[in-house]
């Protein structure tokens, strides 16, 4: 393994602002579509059952 | 042969596929990726002459393949919805344009965090950076398309033939940099060649390539069952699908 | 009345979209689908005379000086085949991108001076698709080294 310490690992030979914003707007981005894809396929669901009861009133 | 294609294209056996695909493709995606990023950052070597920044490259190369191979793959769904009339070909497109302009976006935020500390400028309009910002455009546009159409046929008329005119967008961003002077440099990895890449830090980029795959097939196959349940919420299949659960 | 307003508005975006296309992809037509130019280029009147443009090529090896007090930078960039003075103020323009190298490439904007000189407002560095660990890099530039030798 090539980083003596986590310190330096973080650091990237002074990088680490680019590295981990990379990373970091990736990693976040990724987050935010899974949520929303959850969600969205929860109130997809909730809505068409709501239709459903509604049509056999 | 043709009695399986025409079984799986119809959207209720499809549902049932795509339900059985996500689990796979996602923890496939999570293990792929975990291993990746371990040969990006602890067997990857550093690079002789970026140093660390070059790490950038696992996640800006594979972003950027797969902005243009989702937009690839659009355009053919849409060429078959076109063509065919096939219901669940516009229903792919719709599932796969958010994931790419996720895509388009990362590989330009990645290449901008990568340009400042290598080249010296956050952006400059060469012409691969400015084929890719296109790129991103397009896909935000067929989006905000399909979302000013309220009629669901005329959306996705129109929706496919903005990605099949676009389409021509994605052969420019590939070979603009052997077509004009750009400050980008040129393809690293290429069928024509063998890769000016240490073999390590090729495999690296291959498994995060591979693990972008996989989670854009999972991410689309969650999409397009809501899609599918939405628009087909009138069958009976739908109802009754509804009434188990 | 709704569904037609909704129509005018898809209409109006796609306009709005395509013409955001357009001006951008004319952008780089005019002056950026050739990002640079080459020394050669210059020398052949490719090159605009009377406005800013991009010269792009390697940093001769050996020919990088600063001035006394450190804020100018010249060097000579080369295409292999005809070459350039390039002066830039460092103190004006801000330091050099950390890739800056003798023998390597790079991309400098500015203006062709009246001595011949090529007088920058920016540098950049442009970096080749190779990708390796500096023992590799070594060991590569010492077997072209011998190489030559042998020649």
């Amino acid at each position: 393994m090539h980083w003596a310490s986590w310190s330096e690992f973080w650091a990237m030979g002074g990088y680490g602002f680019y590295v981990w914003g990379s990373y970091g707007a990736l990693l976040l981005l990724m987050l935010v579509e899974i949520i929303l894809l959850v969600r969205g396929h929860k109130q997809t669901l909730t809505r068409i059952r709501r239709m459903k009861n509604w049509e056999q009133e | 042969m043709s009695f399986s294609i025409y079984k799986y294209a119809s959207p209720m056996t499809f549902y049932g596929l795509a339900g059985k695909m996500i689990p796979w493709f996602s923890w496939g995606a999570a293990i792929l990726a975990g291993l990746g990023l371990y040969i990006a950052f602890f067997m990857a070597p550093t690079d002789f002459q970026q140093g660390e920044a070059y790490r950038v490259i696992f996640i800006h190369v594979p972003a950027a393949w797969m902005s243009m191979f989702i937009y690839m793959v659009m355009a053919f769904w849409s060429a078959v919805g076109l063509a065919w009339n096939t219901r669940l070909s516009f229903m792919m497109s719709r599932a796969l344009a958010p994931t790419g302009a996720l895509f388009a976006f990362l590989s330009l935020w990645t290449g901008a965090m990568w340009g400042k500390p290598m080249w010296g400028a956050w952006w400059v309009w060469d012409a691969r950076l400015t084929s890719s910002l296109v790129l991103f455009f397009l896909y935000v546009g067929i989006i905000a398309l399909w979302s000013a159409i309220d009629d669901r046929r005329r959306g996705d008329k129109a929706g496919a033939l903005l990605i099949l005119v676009g389409a021509i967008n994605v052969p420019i961003i590939y070979f603009s940099v052997k077509w004009w002077n750009t400050l980008h440099q040129g393809a690293s990895v290429s069928l024509m060649q063998a890769p000016s890449m240490a073999a390590i830090m090729l495999m690296g980029m291959l498994v995060m390539a591979i693990a972008a795959w996989f989670y854009s097939i999972a991410v689309a196959m969650v999409r397009v069952r809501g899609i599918i349940l939405e628009r087909e919420r009138q069958t009976e299949w739908v109802k009754e699908l509804l009434e188990k659960n | 009345m709704k569904s037609r307003n909704k129509k005018l508005l898809a209409i109006g975006l796609a306009v709005v979209g395509l013409a955001i296309v357009a001006a951008l992809v004319l952008n780089a037509f005019r002056n950026n689908l050739v990002f640079f130019f080459t020394p050669s280029q210059v020398a052949k009147g490719e090159a605009p005379k009377d406005r800013a443009f991009r010269i792009g090529g390697l940093v001769e090896k050996g020919t990088m000086k600063r001035s006394a007090d450190g804020m100018t930078v010249t060097f000579i960039v080369t295409d292999t085949a005809l070459t350039m003075p390039v002066s830039y103020s460092v103190k004006e323009y801000g330091p050099l991108p950390d890739l800056f190298k003798e023998g390597k490439g790079m991309v400098a904007e500015g203006k062709l001076g009246a001595d011949g000189t090529f007088q920058a407002t920016q540098v950049l560095a442009k970096h080749d698709e190779n990708y390796m660990p500096p023992e590799a890099a070594s060991a590569i530039a010492q077997a072209q080294k011998a190489q030559t030798l042998v020649k």
